[in-house]
């Protein structure tokens, strides 16, 4: 075709012809077993139905649940920019040395405008992707705030019954510090560059206290030196009390791979104070209550759309415009009856 | 799992050697603003190139290509597909500059579309439909 400007558009889109794929439903457990004996494309199915939220990805949760827990969780945190994609790539190359098994979930924002996403962590990656040892997924953020996406828990999960020993997880990094992947995460690294400013962001991001290791990349430019001895001033003016874990602050230089066998040190490090302290148990229980509070809203969340079928909700909001009622008590007459609606479908099952 | 996805995924990448990467990206933006989620990968092998499709659970994949070699490495990235059980499951897409003559070949080895040129709405467009295909002869193989 012609188009203005006489520019010739040659376009031929092919009709795909009309094939029977393989059977794609699962029974029951059949995604389990495949992800624990090591089935790659399982688990990346799995985990594109917890994106979704699927009732089937959410109902496999409940038999790949019992499988997990054996995997260390890493979060890698920082400004855009600030190395992490790099950092993480060094970090799998080095744990493969070491004969463990990695996994690297990489969350990237999706446009609030447009619903979709450029996710671009991987490039940095790529050297490793094609490691039977390693297993990279790039998840968008949908909407979720915080860094991460909301199936970053789920995924962990999925990861490790694939057997991974450790797991990566890159932030966003939307220029705040994210809390949320320290309640995510074993350990949290968060990463800072010199010259970007991060100190004054973090004295009131309260990164001081969330961040395990401090990594100051780019070192090859100048300025990591003045900003290492800001960041243990700052340290130092922490209240401490014995026992607690004093960071480690790691400098790098991810582009030429140097630093990556300390801060893997640093990591190990800290592993060993939390378990040395009875922390990492704690650490993994507010993880699990974090899991279990999304898991229940969720779950409700499904039902309350449930309602808003038929003429049910739009009673209530005629008597609302009516002022008849108001939604609180709405809400408690609803909920009532959500309640006898969840103990039948309990029974039934 | 057959329901649809809610969205759709699309993997970018350019075959070893390629250096040119302003098509990609370009379809890229173009692809993110119609909603997809794009991952880019940046140059890789074929076999490896699938290997990343399985794992990031691709619905599409679109290579970039200027430099030729289209229908050699477009064969073997045919057949690791083939290999690794995702031939049919996949969208495949073909871009960039290539003799117009290779079309009809690109066809046979399995790619939905190739463009040589394209704009917007019609590379948009002619992923939707093709994943649409894709998903409801899926769902109609699985019943
Ligand atoms: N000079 C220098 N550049 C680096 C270093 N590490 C990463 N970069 C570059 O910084 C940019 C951002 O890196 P990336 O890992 O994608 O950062 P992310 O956004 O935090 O994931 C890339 O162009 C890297 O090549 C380093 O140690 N020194
Ligand atoms: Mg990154």
């Amino acid at each position: 075709m012609i188009c203005p400007g006489g520019v010739v558009y040659n376009l031929i889109c092919l009709s795909p012809t009309v094939i029977v794929v393989r059977a794609k439903i699962e029974t029951k457990m059949g995604l389990t077993k495949k992800i624990l004996a090591g089935d790659v494309s399982a688990a990346a199915r799995l985990i594109s139905g917890l994106e979704d939220e699927t009732p089937d990805a959410l109902d496999e949760m409940s038999h790949l649940y019992p499988h997990t827990g054996k995997a260390y969780v890493v979060g890698i945190t920082g400004s855009p920019g600030a190395g992490k994609s790099t950092l993480t790539s060094n970090l799998i190359g080095h744990f493969r040395t070491q004969a463990m098994t990695v996994g690297v979930i990489a969350v990237d924002p999706t446009s609030a405008f447009t619903g979709g996403a450029i996710l671009g962590d991987r490039i940095r990656m790529q050297e490793h992707g094609a490691d039977k040892g390693v297993f990279i997924r790039s998840l968008a953020t949908r909407g979720w705030v915080g860094g991460l996406a909301r199936a970053t828990l789920g995924v962990i999960r999925v990861m490790d019954a694939l057997g991974k020993d450790i797991i990566l997880v890159e932030t966003v990094g939307s220029g705040q510090i994210e809390i949320d992947i320290t309640r995510a995460a074993d350990s949290t690294v968060v990463v800072l560059m010199p010259g970007a400013g991060d100190e004054i962001q973090m004295m009131k991001a309260g990164i001081l206290e969330a961040a395990d290791i401090f990594v100051i990349n780019k070192a090859d430019r100048g300025g990591a030196d003045a900003l290492k001895t800001n960041l243990e001033t700052m340290l130092m003016m922490k209240t401490q009390s014995a026992g607690t874990w004093q960071p480690g602050i790691v400098l790098t230089e991810a582009i030429y791979d140097r630093g990556t066998v300390e801060l893997a040190a640093e990591i190990f490090r800290h592993r060993e104070h939390l378990t040395a302290h009875g922390e990492l148990a704690k650490r993994r229980k507010a993880r699990v209550k974090l899991e279990l509070m999304e898991t229940l809203e969720s779950y409700l969340k499904d039902y309350i759309h449930d309602i808003d079928k038929g003429d049910y909700l739009e009673n209530f909001v005629d008597a609302l415009s009516e002022g008849k009622t108001d939604p609180l008590s709405a809400t408690r007459e609803i909920t009532s009856r959500l309640a006898g609606d969840l103990c039948r479908r309990h029974d039934d099952k | 799992m057959a329901q649809r996805k809610s969205k759709i995924k699309v993997l970018l990448a350019q075959f070893p050697l390629e250096s040119h990467n302003r098509g990609i990206i370009t379809v890229a933006g173009m692809l993110k603003d119609a909603g997809m989620e794009v991952v880019l990968i940046g140059n890789d092998l074929p076999e490896r190139i699938i290997e990343t499709a399985i794992q990031e659970d691709a619905d599409v994949v679109g290579i970039s290509t200027y430099c030729g070699g289209e229908l050699a490495l477009g064969a073997d990235l045919m057949k690791s597909a083939a290999e690794k059980g995702i031939k049919e499951s996949t969208v495949f897409l073909l871009g960039g500059i290539f003799p117009p003559h290779n079309m009809a070949r690109l066809k046979e080895l399995g790619f939905s579309a190739t463009f040589l040129a394209a704009d917007r709405a019609e590379i948009v467009s002619c992923i939707q439909k093709a994943v649409a295909e894709k998903k409801s002869s899926a769902q109609s193989g699985a019943a």
